[in-house]
């Protein structure tokens, strides 16, 4: 089976593990081999999360610069500090509500411009795919839901050899009771908002 | 039930690697495990921790990984099968015990896992321990995925029985960190009792004992090659002239490699799982099938060297080439394209170069560092001994916690780390070597593990500083662990002791004891003026339950605060203490009232008094 690679990045905090094994658990329901690897640089303490994920015929758990065919950012700074990993070919999938980081909370950086980042990756990769993940999620019935939207646009893309059915499956399964619904919602949300990017 | 106790082989499961390493040892019947926790090895001790309270498995969080050991060598000793878990360092604090218990060897099964940290993800240093393997004389084995790393743990455990001998697990980040399906194996009942039966000539390590256990110890490292010759965990694959040599997750890499360059039907790997002592017969069979050999091998060239002489031996002069040609480095972490553009270089095929975008043009992203949490106590606790220390010239040895982070801007409190428990004994150093005032940080766990013998040490050398023990009430870096200072009441746990911090150091005679709340910030710096003016050692115990534990226990009381109009933009909230709560709304300072704890100590310090609390309203 063709490999497909797959580069999740978060702030610590916005579900990005869950999201990784809500995709692992379809993808044994689908009968595609999966590993997945994790970086949480003190997640808790305000880091970077990073997940890598391979799907299909490979046995390395971590992905190469320039080598993720698809790039899924939780938030949009990360997003662009996650490039590295694209190349020309690579899909991304980004959403748009800035979570800055302390330093430029506090006046000591500068949030990278928003729209001058959506040009730049829009223009060095295959396909960009932004959208308020927040507004979304909270649509949807919950904040937290910020990683299903992203998923539900991930899966909309079809790049990763998933079925719609089996992910909504996984959900059902994956996710706390309470939120099964909200996350529903917020899967199909984020699976309208690819197809009309 | 816990997932780990799931009856139902061949079932798979979803597992990161540090669960499949405790499911192997619970398949395995481990009936007794010690640790202390470190990363990337410590979910694999919080599962057995959460396994032991709902089964008969003895679990304990050892004060730090030599006492671990000990524990360990008694149990195995006893005939239980025992799992002793650290991370790399920790076997450096292990050594001791580890080197002579090779001498004394095991009746129960014994694993001493050790997990090691290549690009130092969260570690002080990248050192690679099968070297530990060959300086004790125990066999090793170093799984390469999840899955493996659950059968070879189940399998460790009948090595150790069959020598012996404990055997060594050593795992890197990525495999801890990975994730994959892994079918279940049949659960094995534990055996929990054991017994001792006495044995002083082969159990009491005086000389005339120790030049026999010697002798025994060379004879199973012997048995141990001539087992690691034919285990399946040393396979070749795939047929050709060109050979490479791997372990570990490089063989991840060059696996992968060799169909990406279509390079199958001319090349053969030999992975090494069970890597010491070397199966240095099927290395030599497999030199001679080679033309030329390349070794692919994170961290140090432990295999290259091995596989260099072997060759030397056979009287084979092919080219092996790795580290040693510079063509693998013994910095950091491998990945896929790195291994993939060595072996296409080594080999001489077309290279397939990865193109990752042209980032030139991308503006300067702003680094998002870990920082100390929002009303963080050790903030506090910095704060207040900067205050106290201003204009003298200050030495601040730190330790190994969250709280090291304090060694950022703007608190910028930390000078020298070396290792657990280095902060007392920097202390006596510096304060010898020097004039200047030196204070010292450590936390409370930290100070279980490492800290109490430095503290000895200063009083009967009787040295002069100034040692602030952070208790925050648990062993927060790691993912809040108890340590023996820590109410076990807390987490509905009865039957432990628990040791008071300040009746310890009394006890070891330390004069000048005193106990802060970091909160209260006059009081605070007060007390670290007292401190630092008394001459021999003194002692700050600064109290106060970590933020983000006291939430998961419910115990967090929030209150947030706000900014006030009253506030003349004297920043020193944000330029000395710098809580992430913090925010600017154009030039005005504000608080995120999602994230303030209410630890009111910006209020304390803020010179125009404009911070208060948000009236009416709960947050958090």
């Amino acid at each position: 089976m063709e490999k497909t690679r797959l580069i999740i990045v978060a702030v610590g905090g916005q579900g990005n593990l869950l999201a990784s094994k809500v995709l692992g658990e379809a993808a044994l329901l689908s009968g595609v081999p999966v590993r997945m690897s994790e970086i949480h640089g003190m997640a808790q303490r305000g880091g970077v999360v990073e997940s890598a994920i391979v799907f299909g015929d490979a046995k390395s758990t971590i992905i190469s610069d320039g080598e993720a065919n698809v790039l899924v950012g939780f938030e949009p700074s990360e997003t662009l500090r996650a490039l590295n990993k694209c190349n020309a070919e690579t899909t991304v999938i980004t959403n748009m509500a800035p979570l800055p980081p302390f330093t430029v909370a506090i006046g000591r950086g500068t949030y990278p411009d928003l729209d001058q980042a959506q040009r730049l990756i829009r223009a060095k990769t295959k396909r960009l795919i932004a959208f308020d993940a927040v507004e979304l999620a909270t649509t949807a019935g919950s904040v937290m839901s910020v990683n299903i939207v992203l998923l539900g646009a991930l899966i909309q893309t079809g790049i990763v050899p998933i079925p719609k059915e089996n992910l909504e499956e996984a959900i059902r399964t994956k996710t706390k009771k309470a939120f099964v619904e909200a996350n529903l919602r917020a899967f199909d949300l984020g699976f309208s908002a690819a197809k009309n990017a | 039930m816990h997932k780990l106790l799931t009856d139902s082989p061949g079932k798979k499961m979803l597992f990161l690697g540090n669960e499949a390493i405790a499911r192997g040892a619970i398949e395995a019947g481990v009936a007794f495990a010690t640790t202390y926790p470190g990363t990337p090895s410590s979910e694999i001790s919080l599962n057995l921790f959460q396994v032991s309270h709902e089964s008969d498995l003895y679990f304990e969080y050892s004060t730090n990984e030599k006492v671990a050991l000990e524990v360990a060598a008694a149990a195995a000793n006893s005939g239980l099968r025992t799992f002793c878990m650290m991370k790399h360092v920790g076997l450096n604090v292990a050594a001791d015990p580890l080197m002579t218990l090779a001498y004394v060897g095991v009746k129960g099964g014994l694993v001493i896992l050790t997990a090691d940290d290549p690009f130092m993800f969260s570690s002080q240093n990248e050192q690679d321990n099968r070297y530990y393997g060959k300086l004790a004389g125990l066999p090793i084995f170093e799984p390469s995925s999840v899955q493996e790393a659950r059968q070879m743990t189940v399998d460790a455990f009948d090595l150790s029985e069959q020598l012996g001998e404990p055997v060594i697990l050593r795992t890197t980040t990525r495999v801890n960190h990975s994730s994959a399906f892994v079918a279940l194996g049949e659960l094995t009942p534990r055996n929990t009792k054991g017994d001792f039966k006495k044995d002083p000539f082969n159990y009491v390590t005086v000389p005339a004992v120790s030049r026999r256990l010697h002798v025994k110890l060379l004879e199973n490292l012997d048995k141990a090659q001539a087992l690691a010759e034919t285990s399946a965990y040393n396979f070749t694959e795939g047929d050709g002239p060109w050979g490479i040599v791997c372990n570990g997750v490089s063989y991840n890499y060059v696996s992968d490699a060799v169909k990406e360059l279509g390079i199958a039907d001319k090349t053969r790997i030999l992975r090494l799982g069970f890597s010491h002592p070397f199966p240095q017969d099927l290395i030599k069979t497999f030199l001679q099938g080679c033309e030329r050999v390349l070794v692919a091998e994170e961290g140090e060239p432990f295999m290259e060297e091995a596989v260099k002489a072997f060759a030397q031996e056979a009287g084979l002069t092919l080219s092996i080439a790795g580290k040693g040609e510079n063509l693998f480095s013994r910095l950091y972490e491998f990945d896929p394209a790195l291994v993939r553009g060595v072996m296409a270089g080594y080999f001489g095929v077309p290279a397939i170069e990865s193109q990752p975008v042209d980032r030139s043009d991308v503006p300067e992203i702003p680094q998002r560092p870990p920082n100390l949490c929002a009303g963080c106590s050790h903030r506090a606790t910095y704060y207040a001994v900067k205050m106290a220390a201003e204009g003298k010239e200050t030495i601040y040895p730190t330790d190994i916690g969250c709280y090291t982070l304090g060694f950022l801007p703007p608190l910028a409190m930390g000078d020298f780390l070396i290792c657990m428990g280095s902060s007392v004994s920097t202390a006596c150093g510096f304060s010898k070597a020097t004039d200047k005032k030196v204070i010292s940080f450590i936390g409370d766990s930290t100070f279980f593990h490492s800290g109490l013998t430095g503290l000895v040490n200063a009083v009967y050398n009787n040295h002069n500083f100034t040692l602030v023990i952070l208790d925050n009430g648990t062993t927060a870096m790691t993912g809040h662990q108890p340590n023996p200072g820590v109410d076990m009441s807390n987490l509905n746990l009865s039957g432990y002791g628990r040791i008071s911090i300040e009746a310890v150091v009394r006890a070891i005679g330390v004069e000048h004891v005193t106990v802060i709340k970091p909160y209260k910030v006059k009081k605070s710096i007060e007390a670290v003026k007292a401190a630092l003016d008394h001459q021999g050692v003194s002692v700050i115990i600064s109290q106060e339950m970590c933020t983000l534990y006291a939430r998961s226990l419910k115990k967090l009381n929030v209150r947030a605060f706000r900014v006030t109009d009253k506030c003349k933009n004297h920043r020193d909230c944000i330029d000395q203490i710098g809580c992430p709560a913090f925010y600017l709304e154009g030039e005005r300072v504000q608080i995120n009232a999602n994230t303030c704890v209410g630890c009111a100590v910006c209020a304390q310090i803020c010179p125009g008094n404009a911070i208060t609390p948000v009236k009416g309203k709960q947050a958090g």
